[in-house]
């Protein structure tokens, strides 16, 4: 293992190179803009045979990947925020014609007010598509979670876009230190992309995403909802052979010392890292908190977040994001789906950045479980 | 762990000075980690980055504010700016001036006429790897042969060489005192 300094969006345009997709069909946006800038020149150094296509627009980007996906080879594209609020319509098309497309998103928050800065809500308003959604904590992960995504989309029993959702700047921009994977090892892992039976070839013509009469449509969306569960089966195999072949064994959810935590913090993505310096800082003090990281969130790893909260007695979720007058969306839907009263903390709007005193304050409130919503690090002087 | 926080304006060189800096401390055998904070994506406004080096992996990602270094690349930002904010006790700020800088919390401040270097060795006010030179020299907490190392990397040919001759010039003028 040769570790090589890099950024995030560096990492992930590696593991596309390794990935080697046929399309690249991308529009830049802050701050994903240098995952399209690494692309473009691999594809010009030829350094990957891909297609690289230069889009008007985040639309075209993703319409492009849809009918490059429906011709039967691998495709990559990235957005952000405003360019994946753009692609909404294409999103939900590319999930319901079964188009194993594979997508980095670099978390931004939302216009209005326009920010550059990071939360989810982008990634969190795409959760209804039908698409697989992983949240990674660091650059390795969001690396490894590009292999894993195609791995799991192009298996035929499944055949859902996947998006790889990583923090802007906090990751997208943030150097440390990545093994990139050897090619040969990869090429095991992730042989090409062969379909199976729907796409486009002149020799043998179809047409595909055509319209659909109320006698065929539930259908449609019922085999999509049992291809998002049935893939928690082929998650699971493609974690256990990538951790055999990489070394890097990825689950469902991460527990850091949940097992005997009274108190849980549950959150997603970066902040999980600061969050494990904080909850080491506690169980120094005696205090038995813990963290559970929910890594893969579509589909949502319903049995394996209870499993592993409700020892607790207090839970406490963070959402960056804002589903208004609910509360943050991964908070409702634990609650919603488990046996379980969790308190939910909206942080980190905007950029708004996370410091350990704001996780402390989230631990002191969780024990005071009231499954209730609460902002945590607005401005006082502004309230 | 050792945080270091950089000021510059955009375009300056504040960014990818915190990334060489996470690049060679790696290359000396530490983690790193480098950062950017942008206020607004133009040249010409104050930005900060961040580099966090230490023996063993750095998992926190919050911006750095409470600083053992401090690296000014603009004495201009001393104006609009609290360039001392959070500054450790004993932590040292080397700020790129030809200017007395009054200094606040007893921080040790170590000049350096990096501009001056830069136009006389690049022939451009580009100060990013003058004054990794000197925090070389000043610090002690990366390793020149590191920091030249990575200069090379990043910058290739003529620039790389400049850029390198420019920062050991920095560096021994920071032993020196």
């Amino acid at each position: 293992m040769v570790l090589k300094v890099m950024s995030a969006n560096q990492a992930i345009a590696e593991a596309v190179k390794l990935a080697n997709p046929n399309v690249i069909p991308v529009y830049p946006i802050t701050p994903q803009t240098t995952i399209s800038e690494y692309l473009a020149k691999f594809v010009a150094d030829g350094e990957i045979s891909a297609e690289y296509i230069r889009v008007e627009s985040e639309h075209s980007a993703i319409s492009a990947a849809l009918g490059a996906s429906g011709t039967g080879v691998r495709v990559f594209t990235a957005t952000s925020s405003q360019g994946l609020a753009l692609m909404h319509e294409i999103i939900f098309a590319a999930a319901g014609l079964r188009a194993p497309i594979v997508m980095a998103d670099a978390n931004r928050a939302l216009s209005a007010p326009l920010s550059i800065w990071n939360d989810q809500q982008d990634s969190i308003s795409e959760r209804d598509s039908g698409w697989m959604q992983v949240y990674a904590e660091n650059g390795q992960e969001a690396l490894d979670s590009i292999l894993i995504a195609y791995r799991v989309s192009e298996d035929h029993s499944v055949l859902l876009p996947s998006m790889v959702c990583i923090d802007g700047f906090i990751l997208t921009h943030t150097v440390d230190p990545v093994d990139v994977p050897e090619k040969g090892d990869v090429d095991k892992f992730l042989p090409p992309y062969k379909p199976d039976h729907a796409y486009l070839d002149p020799k043998r013509p179809m047409s595909i995403g055509t319209f659909t009469d109320p006698n065929y449509y539930m259908e449609a969306r019922h085999d999509m909802e049992l291809a998002l569960e049935g893939a928690k089966d082929v998650i699971a195999n493609a974690n256990a052979e990538f951790a055999e072949i990489f070394g890097r064994k990825y689950d469902f959810i991460e527990k850091y010392r949940s097992d005997d935590a009274d108190t849980i913090i549950v959150a997603m993505g970066s902040i999980c890292s600061t969050i494990k310096d904080v909850v080491d800082e506690h169980r120094d003090n005696g205090e038995k908190v813990g963290l559970v990281r929910v890594r893969v969130f579509r589909p949502f790893p319903t049995e394996e977040i209870y499993d592993a909260i409700k020892g607790a007695s207090n839970v406490g979720v963070l959402d960056k994001n804002i589903s208004f007058s609910v509360g943050g969306v991964l908070h409702n839907e634990i609650n919603a789906k488990m046996d379980v009263k969790a308190n939910g903390f909206i942080v980190g709007l905007g950029g708004r950045d996370i410091k350990p005193t704001h996780i402390s304050e989230i631990i002191e409130k969780t024990k005071n479980t009231t499954k209730t919503t609460q902002w945590i690090g607005l401005n006082k002087e502004e309230l | 762990m050792i945080e270091v926080r950089f000021h510059g304006r955009g375009g300056q060189g504040a960014v990818t000075a915190a990334e060489i800096l996470a690049k060679a401390a790696f290359e000396d055998g530490k983690y790193c980690q480098a950062f950017p904070f942008f206020g607004v994506e133009r040249r010409g406004a104050p930005v900060m980055a961040f580099t966090r080096i230490d023996d063993k992996p750095i998992r926190r990602r919050y911006q750095v504010y409470k600083p053992d270094y401090v690296v000014v690349l603009d004495d201009g930002l001393l104006e609009v700016v609290d360039v001392f904010s959070g500054l450790k006790e004993g932590g040292k700020v080397i700020i790129n001036t030809s200017n007395g800088v009054e200094t606040t919390n007893g921080a040790e401040i170590h000049k350096v006429d990096a501009t001056g270097i830069a136009l006389d060795i690049l022939g451009v006010p580009i100060v990013n790897t003058i004054l990794l030179g000197a925090f070389a020299g000043v610090t002690g907490a990366v390793s020149i042969d590191a920091i030249i190392k990575i200069i090379k990397e990043t910058f290739s040919g003529e620039i790389g060489e400049k850029n390198a001759k420019a920062a050991k010039l920095a560096y021994e003028a920071a032993k020196k005192g």
